[in-house]
């Protein structure tokens, strides 16, 4: 009973601002609008996703080069260096990478050249830092250079440095690009207000004359412009999270390390879902907002 | 939200006429002058020097050639414009100074009938009486009854589902009516009510402005129309000329005259 009064009443009020059917030019709008801040806060998130996992990934690790054209005295500095890794506090772990693993890695630029025992290939030691700081690593470098000066001391960070550089500039410009869309979607929002209270001047006025609040007005306004914003956020919404979908399967297809790195979490999917609620308050509250003030200079 | 009973507006069998009531003024303008625009754009005042009483529960006819400010007076009683100078005293309380956030709450104690009607284009017959009700936060339940009578009351009980467009000068003006009177207004203000309706239609209306008056509420009726003024016992005439109350005194008894 109290539902069909509260439908009723609702179902009045709405048309009291003159709703012409259909589809409406605000509802296509929120629809792109949400479309394009989804689509830019996808890459963004999984953008993100990429770098903290990278940063995961090579935090801590170093790979140490002994290079010396004899094998031999390569090899024993190489075993020097080795030790003195494993005594050390900082070292979480020290592991050569044999010759088996090294010829396969050069494969692709030497082909069977590569398994020559004459190539004066560097012995390397895969070096698993216990803190991930940037003073630990400094210290075990010194210590291995110390030990041997012709030791070559290579941080995975800063290998990949470039392409976290990357990932955080394609965050940055993703949340730069939801927040443009944000307040272009308010500015849309306030135009149409003032263009809706233009259009129903005539029915404010009378609506005030018969004791109207304000809030009273600036409710009809909002109800409009939120269920504008519902419909198309559903539907610009739902396309978004369409093709973000269909572009992380053929990530994941490529099989690549470090785009498959590029996919969103399960928090992720969370925010992207929240995106169209945000957007329907944000276009309500710019309604509301817009209205009354604009009601403030009618008598 | 004032208890309101609707049961009577199919006849005058309310009772003890309000006018026998004692009265107290419901509205009191001093030296009120009103001049439209603002600086160098300023016009001549429209309303000059106005100082009269209204009484609570009385009947007023403002009379007055076309321009001589009846709309701008109606304007200022229910508050759509405020005076450029003087004062105007409305439910005991200064409206000249009164906050924009009260303005409702003094407007929905007043009903219009404005002279071009302003109904909502969009809305029906039903609608359109209705909304002084869901204004004041009717319950939707509470609303059927009270715009049925109100319908059949103004004779448009089959025309609750038509547009405006679709309706008589005359239907659209009893519907301006049904929404002024519907929630039973302190002071109801008509601007020319009856110009577009037949005499006998006239009479009616002036019947339910009259049955409205009686249960209390202070009728201010601008017309031309001098067959009107003889029909309501005891109502009192406001004549302006060129913004000004012609009896300066501000004694409003020129005839028909209210037996004191």
């Amino acid at each position: 009973m109290m539902s069909r009064a509260t439908n009723a009443r609702s179902s009045a009020e709405r048309r009291v601002l003159d709703e012409a059917g259909g589809l409406r030019a605000m509802t296509w709008v929120m629809a792109i609008m949400l479309f394009l801040t989804m689509l830019a806060a996808a890459l963004g998130l999984a953008t993100a996703g990429a770098a903290r996992l990278l940063d995961r990934q090579l935090a801590g690790r170093l790979t140490v080069q002994v290079v010396d054209g004899d094998p031999v005295r390569r090899d024993v500095a190489a075993a020097r260096v080795l030790a003195a890794l494993r005594t050390m506090p900082a070292v979480a772990t020290a592991t050569p990478v044999d010759r088996a693993e090294l010829t396969r890695l050069l494969q692709p630029w030497l082909g069977s050249d590569g398994a020559d025992p004459q190539l004066p290939v560097p012995a390397m030691i895969d070096v698993d830092l216990a803190d991930h700081d940037e003073a630990a690593a400094s210290r075990v470098a010194a210590t291995v250079r110390r030990l041997n000066p012709s030791v070559r001391v290579d941080r995975h960070e800063s290998w990949m440095s470039p392409v976290n550089d990357v990932m955080r500039t394609l965050t940055f410009l993703a949340l730069a690009l939801v927040l443009l869309m944000a307040s272009a979607t308010a500015a849309v929002v306030v135009l149409a207000a003032r263009a809706g209270l233009q259009t129903h001047r005539a029915t404010i006025a009378v609506m005030h004359m018969l004791g109207s609040t304000d809030l009273q007005v600036a409710r009809l306004f909002q109800r409009r412009i939120a269920l504008d914003a519902t419909i198309g956020g559903v539907g610009g919404g739902v396309a978004a999270l369409l093709i973000v979908t269909f572009i992380g399967i053929r990530l994941r297809g490529l099989g690549s390390d470090l785009l498959g790195g590029v996919a969103l979490g399960g928090v992720d999917w969370v925010v992207l879902a929240l995106l169209p609620v945000a957007f329907v308050v944000l276009a309500t509250l710019a309604a509301r907002v817009t209205i009354v003030r604009a009601l403030r200079h009618i008598l | 939200m004032r208890k309101r009973q609707y049961g009577h507006w199919h006849g005058h069998q309310a009772g003890e006429s309000g006018r026998n009531h004692v009265m107290a003024n419901i509205v009191q303008f001093e030296n009120v002058g009103l001049r439209y625009g603002s600086g160098p754009d300023a016009g001549p005042e429209t309303l000059s020097d106005l100082s009269f009483t209204l009484r609570s529960g009385a009947f007023y006819f403002l009379t007055g050639a076309s321009g001589a400010g009846k709309t701008s007076l109606l304007k200022l009683l229910y508050l759509a414009q405020r005076p450029t100078r003087g004062v105007i005293r409305l439910f005991g309380e200064d409206a000249v100074v009164l906050s924009r956030d009260r303005l409702p709450g003094f407007r929905r104690r007043i009903g219009v009938v404005f002279q071009d009607f302003r109904l909502v284009p969009h809305l029906s017959t039903w609608d359109n009486i209705a909304l002084p009700l869901r204004v004041a936060g009717m319950p939707e339940a509470d609303i059927e009854q009270p715009v049925r009578e109100m319908l059949t009351w103004v004779g448009l009980g089959d025309r609750a589902d038509a547009r405006p467009a679709t309706l008589s000068g005359g239907e659209q003006q009893r519907v301006a009516i049904a929404r002024a009177v519907i929630a039973r207004p302190e002071i109801l203000v008509a601007d020319e009510p009856t110009g577009n309706v037949d005499p006998d239609m006239a009479e009616r209306l002036l019947h339910l402005f009259e049955s409205l008056n009686k249960l209390g509420t202070t009728v201010v009726v601008a017309t031309h129309d001098f067959h009107l003024l003889g029909r309501i016992p005891g109502a009192q005439m406001m004549r302006l000329d060129r913004g000004r109350l012609l009896d300066p005194t501000g004694a409003l008894r020129y005839p028909p005259t209210r037996p004191e």
